[in-house]
């Protein structure tokens, strides 16, 4: 008998609201199988599950809020008889917030969610014919026939933006209110990389290209293998070093707000597959389609302003993780070369670190690693 | 193609990375990057969604002269003419 708890949403996420089951009981789960969707302050999020198994009972009905390691669903190995592996006493699971969720904000699909905005239909009033009022892609489909004037001006609700906002306020208020942060920068010389680069953009075809934020991050991640100690989390007094290179990547959604979902084994993957994980990060943090899976485990997170303009960010680190990196516009600056003045395209970086588990003496040298890989694109 | 047809195709391109975006508020001779906020990965799948439905694959090379939604169409329009510019066909 496995006991399927809601999994962790990423360390700023603590509960999450049942929108949808995607099994039954009598099915058949495969590992990675998105099995119910559930929404948070950020987004809604495609539950995974990695049992292979079969559906015994669902513990947890659609609309209800429940804390992250809440027991939603039982599953039985494969091969286990059902008789014997129900369990004799099973407990209620705890709901922070019961059936009526009406009042707070109307339950609806992500497919029906992406569609309304689509369309320009207001959420706040469509209503809903799914389970327990939900509101279903029919139901959207429906109010676009009825309604002739499609109203453009809210584009997702208010009180959505509000929660957004104060689950980065919580998340950033504890990062400067705990962690003593340090802050270093460097200035990378990009010529090899950016030459590297066009021609391979040159020779590819447009699906292959690749941006320089994948180099970045992936010097980054090679980089953090000699410098553990800024991958991992602070937990109970004590540093926790990360196992495996998975970054934290900060998203900026297009209504406001930004996610940092997670790419997985950055320093073990080639360029090329990290930016197809990069793009599908980046479409589906925008259109809210992102799996449990990809919210939680980065041992520190990456943040790219350059696109927005500015030279450097010196950014403010997402707890319980130990340090950030942050790169700003990549530019053509003069530099000096062999005695020489000359102009090469760079990029300003910085480390934002945690003063409790390293010093601006490893932090240096962690930021002239990935300056130095960054001089050899082609070993990236 | 005429160029409505392909100024309407780059506004369906546009719209679905910014569905917020107006396109008779949009101006034809400023920074399309700039005034629409894309950063280099939403440029990236502008590019391929033009691909998709226009069928001509921008190169990095040429993206000074797609700069503005003017240019922009100015240049798809160029390339949509077969025969007239033969470089664009290298990939």
């Amino acid at each position: 008998m496995i006991e399927f708890n809601l999994p962790s949403l990423g360390a700023d996420m603590d509960e999450g609201t049942l929108l949808e089951w995607k099994i039954q009981p009598g099915d058949t789960i495969k590992p990675g199988q998105v099995i119910a969707v559930v929404d948070t302050a950020k987004a809604a999020i495609d539950v995974e599950c990695w049992h292979e198994s079969t559906v015994l009972q669902l513990l947890v009905d659609v609309g209800a809020k429940i804390p992250v390691g809440t027991p939603m669903a039982l599953l039985l190995e494969p091969g286990e008889d059902p008789h014997s592996a129900r369990r004799t006493s099973s407990e209620a699971p705890r709901l922070i917030e019961g059936e009526n969720l009406t009042d707070r904000r109307p339950r609806i699909s992500p497919a029906a969610r992406r569609r309304a905005v689509d369309l320009g239909l207001n959420l706040d009033q469509l209503k809903g014919h799914g389970p327990k009022g939900a509101v279903t892609l029919e139901d959207v489909e429906m109010a676009a026939h009825l309604t002739h004037e499609p109203q453009h001006e809210p584009q997702h609700e208010p009180d959505h933006e509000q929660a957004m906002r104060q689950t980065i306020a919580a998340a950033m208020s504890r990062s400067k209110r705990e962690i003593p942060h340090y802050y270093l920068s460097e200035t990378i010389a990009l010529d090899k990389a950016m030459s590297w680069l066009q021609e391979h953009n040159a020779q590819s075809t447009l699906q292959e290209r690749l941006l320089p934020n994948v180099m970045l991050l992936k010097a980054v991640a090679l980089a953090l293998r000699e410098f553990p100690q800024l991958n991992g989390v602070w937990l109970d007094n004590a540093f926790k070093p990360a196992r495996a290179t998975d970054l934290g990547v900060a998203i900026t959604l297009r209504q406001g707000g930004l996610v940092a979902p997670v790419l997985h084994q950055v320093a073990d993957s080639t360029l090329t597959h990290l930016m197809s994980e990069l793009a599908s990060l980046v479409e589906r943090a925008r259109n809210g389609s992102l799996r449990s899976s990809e919210l939680d485990g980065a041992g520190i997170t990456v943040t790219q302003l350059g696109d927005q303009g500015v030279d450097s960010v010196l950014g403010v680190i997402y707890p319980p993780q130990v340090a950030l990196v942050g790169f700003g516009r990549i530019s053509e600056r003069p530099w000096v070369k062999d005695g020489q003045l000359c102009v090469v395209p760079t990029v300003i970086s910085s480390l934002s670190a945690d003063h409790r588990v390293s010093d601006g003496h490893y932090g240096a040298r962690f930021l002239s690693e990935v300056r130095r890989l960054m001089q050899t694109p082609e070993a990236l | 193609m005429n160029s409505q047809v392909i100024r309407d195709e780059v506004l369906r391109a546009l719209k679905g990375i910014a569905p917020e975006v107006e396109g008779d508020q949009l101006h034809a001779d400023r920074l399309l990057r700039e005034e629409v906020d894309l950063d280099s990965m939403d440029w990236l799948r502008f590019i391929e969604a033009l691909n998709r439905s226009l069928g001509i694959a921008i190169p990095e090379s040429d993206y000074r002269e797609v700069e503005t939604l003017g240019k922009l169409i100015a240049y798809l329009e160029r390339k949509s003419q077969p025969g007239v510019d033969v470089s664009m066909n290298r990939r």
